[in-house]
């Protein structure tokens, strides 16, 4: 016997209790369903364009490529997609696709809170019922995220299991799920998790990679030699890979959080240091120790704070597709800083770790025009940063 | 005799005694180490037919707070799943009763299956229970169990299809786990009202014992399931009685406990 469907390579699957197995077809036939349904894309891309701002542009920010040493240096702007990031794009389909399932509730997991407010927003839009599970920590360090999250009018559910943090928020969201199936859907954030939410995520924020690549020709006359972004559980990261996978000639890079260094134990760089594991509904890479106790990630960015990853990015670094570094909490400041003082852009502390990465791809080869995905804005971590970079 | 000729035995004896087979569940290392051999002795004791034991995971999803709380107690006193087949090991060779492990697939994953089934086998255990493990990524787990003569205790729910437990409840090996409800696990207050239906279904499809699980907690419960099951799986309740007791003596109110649910499943 073989293992089940949803798989890239050996990674991926469907590693969920019985009683949502069900559920979880269902979810697989609607999608199938719905991508067949121009009336469906047809409503995304409006939404897509009249209430999310789409298409975001494509930013040659070129004293950021002077000072990392780069030839060109394309910033795709998902921080100004409405709510600040690029979570809408897949919180809106998401959302479209549980109306269609004729499921008024929606449940979802948040860590920095970004994906929450997505969805919040998105329910108050359609008028859907939201509750957001989100761990006692990051509900402390994360407070304006909260605020919004109640005042768009959605339940904020605190998870004080385990870590406390993003992976225990994703278990209360799945026990929720698991309770309510019947009439719940959840809204899952990011491009992991059992089959068919991979594909699902993927496919929603293909959009940011779609229209990086008609950009990038437009502005370059040609495609960038290398494409970049910010990888926790990789939604930004595959959305944007998946316009140039089959660009042989355009190197794919995803940067992990190293936290405060990948030696010491406290990072959340799965892909770099991590190992096989069925985490979350997915066969993927884990933190995990002798075990197979699950680890508590470390970053400074709580949208990085956890120990998987998309099953997807799994496999692309396997076969050697994309390639995956990461880069420690004081380099991902550090750049917060380069970049609002080279081209006026206060970006997510998530984002600023493929920002930071650029020094090291103009060390290695400054001939080169890298687009990189900016996924968010960093209004949502200015505490931190004040408390970090105001000593 | 092998674990799942003691499964079989273990429910023909509660079917003569006209009585429902209990299963009590227990986390190993809840609330200590040292404590687990003892209650498991106290359950036996009381009258169990069958002993679930609880692999501690970091990420138990499918739950509820009790089990949770007794997973992170465990876990903080490092037990680890060669502890746990050495409990079972310790049970099996007492007491010559068959013992379920319970418990999430990483933990036998990391462990290597192969490994799990021969140290299984070892230990005398007669099955596992994985709940995050449905049917179809169920492959290659079977591929180490069947051959070592352990079964994957297949695991039905409400929301299970008639076609699909069909395929599952047919195939099944040792008994079948139905789940009475949509949820997590947990004590609760009452059964759901179709859970006599739902266990209908099942067991119209299976060639081996239906255990109902979840939200068992009660003598009440018990009795209201006489002839609608062929056992109860009870474990939020049993730590519950665990945690309420005073340490010296939470064996003697364990016996109690279990001996009142055999009483109640008795026709």
């Amino acid at each position: 016997m073989t293992e089940g469907r949803g798989r890239f390579g050996e990674f991926g699957g469907q590693y969920l209790p019985e009683t949502l197995m069900p559920a979880i077809f269902e979810l697989e036939r609607a999608w199938d369903e719905a991508q067949k349904d121009a009336g469906f894309k047809a409503e995304l891309d409006r939404l897509l364009r009249d209430y999310v701002g789409r298409p975001t542009p494509l930013t040659d920010a070129t004293r950021l490529a002077k000072a990392v040493g780069l030839r060109r240096v394309l910033l795709k702007r998902e921080d100004l997609a409405h709510t600040g990031a690029h979570k809408i794009n897949n919180a809106i389909g998401q959302a479209l696709l549980a109306r269609r399932m004729g499921k008024r509730r929606i449940v979802a997991e948040t860590g920095a809170g970004q994906h929450g407010v997505a969805t919040a927003t998105v329910c108050a839009l359609l008028g859907l019922e939201c509750v957001v599970y989100m761990g006692t920590l990051d509900i402390q360090r994360q407070a304006p995220n909260v605020f919004r999250m109640k005042l768009l009018g959605a339940e904020v559910r605190e998870a004080s299991s385990g870590s406390q943090t993003l992976k225990d928020a994703i278990n209360e969201a799945i026990r929720d799920w698991v309770t309510n199936v019947r009439t719940t859907y959840y809204l899952l954030g990011s491009a992991m998790g059992p089959h068919p939410y991979p594909t699902i995520v993927r496919e929603l924020q293909r959009v940011i990679g779609a229209e990086a690549r008609a950009q990038s020709q437009a502005l370059l006359g040609r495609l960038p030699d290398l494409v970049s972004a910010c990888v926790g559980g990789g939604s930004n990261a595959i959305g944007m890979f998946a316009a140039f996978l089959d660009d042989a000639g355009v190197a794919l890079r995803g940067v992990e959080a190293a936290g405060e260094g990948v030696a010491t134990g406290k990072h959340a760089a799965t892909i770099t240091a991590g190992s096989v594991g069925v985490l979350h509904g997915a066969k993927t890479l884990v933190l995990q120790d002798e075990a197979g106790q699950i680890i508590e990630a470390h970053s400074i960015s709580a949208g990085l704070d956890y120990p998987g990853v998309g099953p997807q990015h799994a496999a692309l670094a396997k076969s050697g597709r994309a390639v995956y570094v990461s880069i420690t909490d004081q380099e991902a400041l550090d750049a917060v800083s380069l970049l609002a003082r080279t081209e006026g852009v206060i970006c997510a502390l998530e984002s600023a770790h493929a920002i930071a990465d650029l020094h090291r791809l103009g060390a290695e080869d400054g001939d080169r025009d890298v687009a990189v995905c900016l996924s968010g804005r960093g209004d949502k971590d200015l505490d931190t940063i004040i408390k970090r970079l105001g000593k | 005799m092998t674990g799942l000729q003691r499964i079989a035995r273990a429910f023909a004896q509660a079917k003569a005694e006209h009585r429902l087979a209990v299963v009590p569940y227990l986390t190993v290392g809840y609330p200590d180490r040292a404590s687990t051999r003892g209650l498991l002795a106290a359950a036996v004791a009381g009258g169990a037919d069958v002993i679930e034991l609880g692999v501690p995971f970091s990420d138990p999803l499918a739950d509820g707070t009790t089990v949770q709380r007794a997973s992170e107690v465990a876990l903080a006193h490092g037990v680890t799943l060669a502890d746990c087949l050495a409990e079972a090991k310790a049970i099996v060779d007492g007491y010559d009763i068959p013992v379920v492990l319970m418990g999430y697939t990483n933990s036998l994953l990391r462990y290597g299956f192969a490994r799990v089934a021969d140290d299984a086998r070892a230990a005398g255990v007669a099955g596992v229970i994985v709940v995050d493990l449905p049917v179809e990524e169920a492959g290659p787990l079977d591929a180490a169990l069947v051959p070592a003569g352990i079964a994957r205790i297949e695991l039905l729910a409400p929301t299970t299809t008639e076609d699909r437990i069909a395929r599952i409840a047919g195939a099944a090996r040792g008994f079948v786990y139905c789940v009475s409800l949509t949820g997590v696990t947990g004590a609760r207050t009452e059964l759901p009202p179709d859970v006599g239906a739902f266990v209908g279904r099942v067991r119209a499809k299976a060639a081996v014992p239906a255990v109902l699980g979840f939200g068992i907690s009660t003598p009440e419960h018990v009795a209201s399931l006489r002839g609608v099951v062929d056992g109860v799986a009870v474990g939020s309740a049993v730590i519950n009685v665990v945690t309420n007791a005073a340490p010296a003596a939470r064996a003697e109110a364990l016996r109690t406990y279990v001996a009142s649910l055999v009483a109640a499943g008795r026709s």
